[in-house]
């Protein structure tokens, strides 16, 4: 079998309703359809997951590590961009 | 009555046991990683229903022997599994036709079991269900895939399927203690099945542009305990373990 040409894919499981998928890792398949069941067998077997989704990782676009200088640390020195300035009544959770 | 219902157990949960089996040889040894994970979940799920099975065999006998006893002490000629479920792991093809083959029938076997007059067995066969109908789907998929791929692949896997054919049609066959288990309504009447189970198989087979087997000339045995010569190496490692240190517990 030529696994080594099959391409890799990026899975995100959900594991509870309400919750966002997230990303669990990435593994080989044909397509799409043999991505999900993989993703099933190896992400979802300890009842992890209620919903998964794969994509082909080549469809991701990623940002470039040498570009983090201008991406990330003008946002570094500008707490006030951060909404810690008030006053939250103890009943308010999740913030 | 009680002697038929043991007997009739083992027969379900023997083909799962040495299908398990087989499957489990592959941990470590499959074709890919997922793959190699797919088939010991598939492996995992039969042993967990066989277990469930043996116990419940082990109450019914009633004689001391426990499940493992049951499951792990008996000779050859003791075991009743069909011999599609002990043919070997050829190849890739070999794995995923005789898992097709077996889910297929094992999906509609299931599907009547829930509606057995016997209530364990109803229950176990409703738990089990949903485990097979993803076998179902895992194995199809593979069929498809193999058979309407490249030319390499759809030979190995025709050849797969010419050789297994043979053993198909014991998956119908009653004995004594089937029939006897269909008439109490305990026991689903797999001689009705058997129409359905060709036409959805070879839809599948259609569907994967594979050619259905004209061979009319069908082997069986495995449900009197007579073997290919295939299991016995199979039982001398699943009996390792309980045959070299006797009483063995986890």
């Amino acid at each position: 079998m030529g696994t080594k040409n099959w391409p890799l894919w990026e899975i995100f499981v959900r594991s509870k309703n309400g919750l966002e998928h997230r990303h669990f890792g990435s593994l080989h398949a044909a397509d799409a359809e043999m991505a999900l069941e993989n993703a099933r067998d190896v992400y979802t077997r300890r009842n992890e997951g209620v919903s998964i989704w794969v994509v082909e990782s080549k469809h991701i676009t990623a940002s470039n590590p040498e570009h983090n200088g201008e991406l990330f640390e003008p946002a570094q020195d500008k707490v006030y961009r951060h909404p810690t300035f008030y006053d939250l009544p103890d009943e308010v959770k999740h913030m | 009555m009680k002697d038929n219902l043991y007997k009739y157990i083992l027969g379900i949960a023997d083909n799962s046991l040495i299908l398990g089996q087989r499957m489990g040889e592959l941990c470590g040894h499959g074709p890919s990683l997922e793959t190699d994970i797919a088939c010991a979940n598939i492996s995992l799920d039969l042993f967990g229903q066989v277990r469930s099975y043996y116990q419940y065999a082990s109450k019914i006998a009633g004689d001391g022997r426990t499940e493992d006893d049951i499951a792990m002490l008996r000779k050859e000629r003791e075991y009743v599994n069909v011999l599609l479920v002990e043919q070997p792991n050829i190849d890739f093809a070999y794995i995923m036709a005789r898992q097709f083959l077996f889910d297929v029938y094992h999906f509609m076997f299931l599907t009547e079991l829930q509606k057995s007059k016997d209530l364990t067995l109803a229950a176990i066969a409703s738990k089990s269900i949903k485990e097979v109908s993803y076998h179902q789907r895992f194995s199809s998929d593979w069929i498809k895939r193999l058979g309407d791929g490249t030319d390499e692949s759809h030979q190995k896997m025709q050849n797969a399927i010419d050789d297994l054919w043979t053993y198909t049609e014991e998956l119908f066959h009653q004995t004594e203690a089937d029939k006897e288990m269909v008439k109490q309504e305990i026991g689903v009447d797999v001689k009705k099945l058997k129409e359905n189970y060709y036409k959805k198989v070879n839809d599948v087979l259609e569907e994967a542009t594979l050619n259905i087997p004209e061979s009319k000339y069908f082997q069986k045995g495995g449900k009197q305990g007579i073997h290919t010569e295939h299991l016995g190496y199979l039982l001398s490692d699943l009996q390792y373990m309980q045959r070299t240190y006797p009483n063995m517990e986890w």
